[in-house]
């Protein structure tokens, strides 16, 4: 049997990385459909702050919940907007909605602060709850942490089983073939857009609501970015980017508990070590797979590939001339 | 077409004017009275002789770390790394000012090249994280500056700890050798402003005159044509950060030498970010940035005024900064598509 702290660690990796998950997700089905959402540090920061403040205002979870998910929807349908109608650089807005939203948070949810609020009850399943070591680490968390697995295989499913899912594909890789058959390109491309930015959206209230409770100055910093990164590093399939995400909650957690091991290091190094993996975990998925190709047997390869391959959408990030 | 002068402005200022707008929904929403916001940060960053310094102090970085940035965007690379660059040369020039005695005509050189060095060995990081690490700049960029705001909280509580105990307000204050001259009893000091002046001079120079700069640009329009043309773009684009690192270097090493007169851990103050903003807005015109920094200037000396009078969050100086590129882009955008239109019609 587990020790029960190791029990406890690992579900709280699995809580932990939740947000990321419904983050790197909606990011997922936005870039497949072939648009970067840049804003996710903002608009998380934003979608937290706003979901708090309805859910604290309103009293109910729910439209914490439902008010995030429209603040993430809103900012995605901007970025989208502005590059199908205003052909402006989706990279550049991206970028200049993440400063804006995060000064919008600190702005609007001074009030706010550090005030205590409602958060999403424990809820163990049942019988699936007292399952040895998985159930207890899987499913005795809350609602929010069940929805994250659902979403991670709605999104499997409905990017590799059905046919909205081969056309959503087919957009972002080659627009002009999916035009020719039919596809209404555009419109499908503000859909995902804005399914993609509400998920953004339920990944900000969940931290404020359920993983970090609350509402605080830049609460969810960085986060945005470490979901942008999960998502190359998930090589754009969903079962890889939610492996991402606990991969990174797994590394978080163990900072933590090696933090009182090391006293004379700052706090400030364990909280940038995230980052510094993001960029050895994107180095290992660039540098590393090109180097995979081209030294590796080929026998070898595939498997290696599968793991750390994968090219973005062939026409993300590009605008397409719809008449 | 020719339009007239006063339409030219009306389009300019049409930004501002939308940014106003939205602003003043936002502080409505917040229960604010506008007028008295708006008057508050006038009064903040213009109420006295003084307060120009101050702003003179925040368009230095601004400045610089654009001039920087119109070289890596001219490539088509986006620099978040500027951030982290100048941390990078404010350790630097730190590690001169408290390692090196001498008089001041010989150490505050060696600050500023220093400082420098240590923006350019940054852009060297991230340059071959890009080239041949395959890592996008922008992660590269953004991962390098958690590493640098960490090795300062590293450096400022160990090796580089005050005698008297380490505490978030920085290292030990630096050596009269190691401070710039200011201008009378105001913050600036001649030598950042002449530094920052110089660096957008040269940049702008350095892209319309140049080889160099056509090379830049081919590289940014089309990267792969430009491969096919000969140029070694790896090589350029690594270049191109190692340029907006030295600029970056300079800013941070005047963060210290003329600014904080020690290293303290937000050293970087969020210029890196907010000078993207600067370049976006300039349109990659260095002639539009010394306006742009001004305007920023002026904005992020006066906000914090709301806070001490209003109780409000002095963020509402990023809101106007942000929402204004945001409304750049959008009315452009909106131009353009008149225009297109009338095209199509005619």
């Amino acid at each position: 049997m587990l020790d029960p702290l190791v029990i406890a660690t690992l579900q709280s990796v699995v809580a932990s990385a939740s947000p990321l998950i419904f983050a790197g997700i909606g990011e997922t089905l936005t870039e497949r459909v072939g648009i970067v959402n840049l804003s996710l540090d903002g608009t998380i920061l934003l979608s937290a702050m706003a979901g708090f403040a309805a859910a604290y205002l309103g009293n109910s979870l729910l439209l914490g919940f439902f008010v995030a998910a429209v603040v993430g929807a809103l900012v995605a349908l901007v970025v989208a907007l502005s590059s199908i109608v205003l052909k402006q650089d989706q990279v550049a807005i991206g970028f200049v909605l993440t400063l804006l939203c995060a000064d919008l948070s600190s702005f609007i949810g001074l009030p706010y602060v550090r005030i205590p609020g409602p958060s999403v009850p424990y809820m163990p399943l049942g019988v699936l709850a007292s399952i040895p070591v998985l159930g207890e680490v899987f499913f005795r968390q809350n609602l929010v942490v069940y929805a994250s697995y659902v979403t991670v295989f709605l999104a499997w499913g409905w990017l590799s089983l059905t046919r909205p899912g081969l056309r959503l594909r087919s957009v972002g890789e080659r627009p002009e073939a999916a035009f020719a058959r039919g596809i209404a390109v555009n419109r499908l491309r503000y859909t995902y857009a804005a399914i993609g930015g509400a998920l953004v959206g339920i990944a900000g209230a969940s931290y404020s609501l359920s993983v970090k409770l609350g509402w605080s100055h830049r609460h969810t910093s960085g986060m945005g970015w470490i979901a942008l990164a999960i998502v190359i590093f998930g090589g754009w399939s969903p079962f890889r980017v939610a492996l991402g995400a606990y991969l990174f909650g797994a590394l978080k957690s163990l900072g933590s508990i090696l933090q009182p091991s090391y006293p004379n290091v700052p706090t400030q190094v364990f909280q940038a070590a995230p980052f510094a993996l993001m960029v050895v975990a994107l180095l290992v998925v660039g540098g590393g797979a090109a180097w995979v190709e081209r030294y590796v047997p080929a026998k070898l390869q595939r498997g290696i590939l599968a793991l750390i391959g994968g090219s973005p959408p062939a026409a993300l990030g590009k605008r397409f001339e719809q008449l | 077409m020719k339009r007239s002068g006063v339409t030219q402005l009306a389009l300019m200022l049409s930004p501002v004017v939308v940014t106003l707008l939205f602003a003043t929904l936002i502080l409505l929403a917040a229960g604010a009275n506008p007028l008295e916001a708006f008057g508050n940060i006038l009064a903040g960053a213009f109420g006295s002789a003084k307060k120009w310094g101050d702003i003179a102090v925040v368009m230095v970085p601004l400045a610089l770390c654009a001039a920087g940035m119109l070289v890596t965007f001219a490539a088509g690379l986006w620099n978040i790394g500027v951030e982290g660059q100048i941390v990078a040369g404010a350790l630097a020039a730190t590690w001169v000012a408290l390692g090196v005695q001498g008089p001041p005509w010989l150490i505050l050189p060696l600050t500023l090249l220093a400082g420098a060095a240590g923006g350019a060995v940054l852009g060297v990081v991230i340059g071959a994280l890009r080239t041949w690490g395959r890592v996008n700049e922008i992660f590269a960029g953004l991962g390098m500056n958690f590493v640098m705001v960490a090795l300062t909280n590293y450096l400022i509580f160990g090796p580089w700890r005050p005698p008297d105990g380490a505490t978030m307000s920085g290292t030990e204050p630096f050596p009269l050798a190691a401070r710039m001259p200011m201008i009378g009893s105001s913050r600036a000091s001649l030598v950042s402003i002449g530094l920052a002046v110089a660096a957008l001079v040269i940049v702008y120079f350095l892209l319309r005159d140049t080889h160099w700069g056509l090379r830049l640009k081919a590289i940014g329009l089309n990267s792969a044509a430009a491969a096919r043309m000969g140029i070694n773009t790896h090589r350029e684009m690594i270049v191109a950060f190692v340029v907006c690192g030295l600029m970056a270097g300079i800013a941070g090493s005047l963060q210290t030498t003329a600014v904080y007169f020690r290293l303290i851990p937000q050293v970087s103050g969020g210029y890196g970010y907010l000078s993207q903003l600067v370049v976006l807005l300039s349109g990659l015109r260095a002639v539009a940035v010394p306006l742009i920094v001004f305007f920023f200037g002026a904005v992020q000396v006066g906000s914090p005024r709301l806070e001490l009078r209003m109780q409000l969050d002095s963020s509402l100086g990023g809101i106007l900064q942000a929402s204004m590129v945001l409304f750049f882009f959008l009315i452009k955008g909106w131009r353009q598509r008149l225009a297109d239109r009338k095209e199509r019609n005619a």
